[in-house]
C-alpha cells in the first residue's frame, strides 16, 4: 500500500486520524471505483469498506477471487491451535479466560502438551499455533521457547499466540527456538472502546500491546498476524485500522509475510453478547477488502465461524484455516470435559470433514507449507 | 525440435512446469501429462519428507517425470543451502531449482545471496538452476559460478504479465553459454512463445496453469505455444536475431 510513513510509530498515525471523522467517511456509501480494485492506497481501501449494494460487492468479489487465485491458487493452508494454558491474569469482558471467571483452571505439562501435539500431528496437522493466556508465572516466555523447540521437532511450522513480550530480546529468543509466526490482536484498535474492555491486568495498556508486533517484526519473524476481534466496536472502523496496521508492517518490515485475520466474536463463557456484531454481510466485506488492497497478505478464517461461510470464504480469499480446534487446554486429548474453553467453535466438523468439504468446492487442503530448514 | 540439454541431460520438451496453486493433486498430474512436459519443480517445503506417502509426490510419476527440487520460501543463502540439502538426502537428486526470495510480497529473487548460494551449492556437489533477477552482468556471474543454467524473470512470479524483462533477457541470451530458462510471469501461451522466439531455451510455467478454469487445456496449449516459438526461432524468423547459416560477409573479405 503506497503512501504510509513508517518513520512515526503505528500508534502517531493512529492518534494523527480524527476517528470519529473515519468513521463517518466509512459509514457513508461510496459508489465502487474501478481504479480502487487494483492496489488501492489507505483511501481506497477506506472506500472499499464503506457500505455498497449487492451487485458492487459482486464485483468485489469476482476481483478478490481472482487476485486469491493468482496470488495463492487454489489451496487453503491448515493450521490447528494447541492450548497450553488457560490461566490470564486480565480480565477482557469478552474471554471465558479472564481472570474472575470461574473458568477451570488448566496449565498442561510439558509431556500434556507433547501429547496433544502428537494427536495433532497424527491428525494430519503440520502447522500449529501455540496458544496461552497471560500469566507470565505459570507459562513464561522461557517455558515457551522450550516447548517451541520441543514442538518444532515435529511440525515444520511454530506459531504462537500469547501475551506480548517486553523486548525485541524476548521474542528473538522466540525466533531462534523456531517460532516464525507470530499472532497477536490487538482486539480493537479504537483506545476508547480498548480501555472499556480491557478493564485490568497489563492488557490494560493499548500502547504496549500496539507496539508489540514492531518488536516482533524486529526480532526476525518471518510473519506477523494482525488482527481486531470484530464485534467489539464498529467493525469497519476496525477493519479500517486492521489494515493500516498491516500496510504500516508491511513497509517497515519487508521480509515478514504480513497475515491478517478475521476473528468475529461469539458468545464467551457466560454468553456476553457482542455489542457491535458483524454479521455474515460485514465479514465477508472485510475479507474482500483486505484481499484487494493486500493482495499478497495471507487471510486467516478460523473455526469461530460456521462451516458453510468458510467454505465459501476459502474461494473468495481466506488462504488459511483452523479446523477440528479445541479451545482448552488438553482438548485434543481428554475430550471436551477437560477445561475451560477460550470461545466455542461454531465449526465443529473434523479435520476430515474439513478436508472433504474443502475438496468438493474444489480447493486443496494444504497440511504442509513451510519447512523447518527455512526457520 | 532438437532437444535440450542442461548438465549433459537431455530433455525432449523444453516446457518445464510448477506443482503449485492447484485445486487438486489430479488436477496436477492431468496438467504435467497435457503439457508433455519433462521437467517438473516441486517446492520443497510444500512436500512432507517423513511421510512416503506425500500426496503431491505419490500423485506424480517420477519414471515419467524430473523431478527438480526447488528452495522456495527460502529467505537467504543459508536457508536455501539447508533446503537444497534436505531434498537431496530425501530424493536422491542433486539437481535444484535455487530460489531466494527475501520480499514475501513480490518474491523478487535477492542476487547476492543467489549468487552466494550457487557458489556453496555448486561446491557441495549440486546441478543448481538459480531463479535470478533479469540482470545480464548476474548472469555472467551465475554461469561463472557454474550455474547449469540460468532462470530470469520476466516478471515477477504469479503476476502472469508476461516478458516484462524483455531486453534484459536478449542480452542475457545473447551472451550466455548455458541454457536460458525464462521463469515466472509467464502468463499465456502467447508469452511463452514470445520467450522462446526470443531465443530462451525453455520457459518455466506453474500459476497460469493451475488456476486457469482447465488447466489441462492451456497445458496442452502451452506446450503448442513453446513449440510454436522455437520453430519461428529456428526459422530465422524476420526481425530476429537468430544465428544466420552463414555469415553475411562469408568469402568477402
Ligand atoms: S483474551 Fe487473552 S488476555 Fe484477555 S482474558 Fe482472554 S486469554 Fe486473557
Amino acid at each position: 500500500m503506497k503512501g504510509i510513513d513508517t518513520t512515526k510509530s503505528f500508534e502517531e498515525l493512529v492518534k494523527a486520524l480524527d476517528l470519529n471523522n473515519l468513521e463517518e467517511q466509512l459509514n457513508h456509501p461510496q459508489s465502487l471505483r474501478e481504479d480502487d480494485l487494483h492496489n488501492p492506497d489507505f483511501h481506497g481501501f477506506i472506500r472499499l469498506l464503506t457500505p455498497k449494494t449487492d451487485a458492487e460487492l459482486e464485483t468485489m468479489a469476482h476481483t478478490a477471487s481472482r487476485i486469491t487465485r493468482e496470488r495463492f491458487g487454489r489451496v487453503i493452508q491448515l493450521y490447528a491451535p494447541l492450548y497450553i494454558s488457560n490461566e490470564c491474569i486480565n480480565g477482557c469482558t469478552y474471554c471465558g479466560f479472564r481472570h474472575d471467571s470461574d473458568a477451570h483452571r488448566v496449565t498442561l505439562t510439558d509431556d500434556e502438551v507433547m501429547e496433544e501435539a502428537e494427536a495433532l500431528h497424527e491428525t494430519g496437522f503440520r502447522h500449529i499455533l501455540l496458544v496461552s493466556g497471560e500469566h507470565r508465572g505459570k507459562v513464561p516466555p522461557e517455558r515457551i521457547a522450550r516447548l517451541a523447540r520441543r514442538v518444532k521437532r515435529r511440525f515444520p511450522s511454530v506459531a504462537i499466540e500469547i501475551y506480548p513480550l517486553r523486548t525485541v530480546e524476548e521474542y528473538r529468543t522466540m525466533v531462534e527456538s523456531g517460532v516464525e509466526n507470530i499472532t497477536l490482536y490487538q482486539e480493537t484498535y479504537l483506545p476508547d472502546y480498548y480501555e472499556k474492555y480491557h478493564p485490568s491486568g497489563p492488557k490494560r495498556d493499548y500502547s504496549f500491546r500496539l507496539a508489540a508486533l514492531d518488536r516482533a517484526g524486529a526480532a526476525g519473524f518471518a510473519r506477523l498476524n494482525v488482527g481486531a476481534l470484530l464485534g467489539l466496536a464498529p467493525w469497519r472502523v476496525d477493519s479500517a485500522l486492521t489494515g493500516y496496521h498491516a500496510a504500516y508492517l508491511a513497509k517497515k518490515f519487508w521480509k515478514s509475510v504480513v497475515a491478517i485475520s478475521t476473528p468475529r466474536m461469539v458468545d464467551a463463557h457466560e454468553g456476553i453478547t457482542p455489542p457491535f456484531p458483524a454479521n455474515d454481510r460485514a465479514l465477508i466485506q472485510a475479507v474482500l477488502s483486505y484481499r484487494i488492497a493486500f493482495p499478497d497478505s495471507p487471510i486467516v478464517v478460523s473455526t469461530r465461524e460456521p462451516a458453510p461461510l468458510r467454505n465459501r470464504l476459502a474461494l473468495l480469499g481466506a488462504t488459511t484455516m483452523s479446523a477440528g480446534s479445541k479451545t482448552e487446554p488438553g482438548g485434543y486429548t481428554h475430550g471436551d470435559e477437560h477445561a475451560e474453553r477460550q470461545f466455542e467453535v461454531e465449526d465443529q466438523r473434523t479435520p476430515e470433514e474439513v478436508v472433504e468439504d474443502l475438496k468438493r468446492v474444489g480447493v486443496d487442503p494444504v497440511w504442509k507449507d513451510w519447512d523447518g530448514a527455512i526457520g | 525440435m532438437e532437444n535440450l540439454i542442461i548438465a549433459g541431460r537431455t530433455f525432449r520438451s523444453r516446457l518445464f512446469m510448477g506443482t503449485g496453486k492447484f485445486s487438486s493433486p489430479q488436477a496436477m498430474v492431468e496438467a504435467l501429462e497435457a503439457s508433455q512436459c519433462e521437467m517438473v519443480t516441486v517446492a520443497v517445503r510444500r512436500v512432507d519428507l517423513d511421510n512416503p506417502h506425500d500426496p503431491m509426490m505419490e500423485a506424480i510419476d517420477w519414471k515419467r517425470f524430473f523431478l527438480l527440487p526447488n528452495t522456495s520460501g527460502a529467505r537467504n543463502a543459508d536457508e536455501a543451502v539447508r533446503v537444497a540439502r534436505l531434498a537431496r538426502a530425501a530424493t536422491g537428486t542433486n539437481w535444484v531449482k535455487l530460489e531466494v526470495t527475501p520480499d514475501p510480497r513480490n518474491l523478487l529473487p535477492d542476487p547476492v545471496d543467489t549468487l552466494e548460494a550457487t557458489i556453496r551449492l555448486i561446491k557441495e556437489g549440486f546441478i543448481v538452476l538459480p531463479y535470478m533477477p533479469a540482470d545480464p552482468i548476474l548472469a555472467r556471474r551465475l554461469e561463472d559460478a557454474g550455474a547449469a543454467a540460468v532462470m530470469p524473470l520476466g516478471a515477477p512470479i504469479g503476476t502472469k504479465r508476461g516478458i516484462r524483462t524483455r531486453d534484459a533477457i536478449e542480452m542475457i541470451i545473447e551472451n550466455a553459454s548455458v541454457p536460458v530458462v525464462v521463469d515466472a510471469g509467464i502468463g499465456a501461451p502467447s508469452h511463452a512463445a514470445e520467450a522462446m522466439e526470443m531465443g530462451a531455451d525453455a520457459v518455466l510455467v506453474n500459476t497460469a496453469v493451475a488456476v486457469a478454469r482447465d488447466p489441462k487445456r492451456i497445458a496442452a496449449a502451452f506446450h503448442l505455444g513453446v513449440i510454436a516459438g522455437r520453430e519461428a526461432r529456428l526459422s530465422g524468423m524476420a526481425g530476429t536475431s537468430a544465428p544466420e547459416a552463414s555469415s553475411p560477409l562469408d568469402g568477402l573479405l
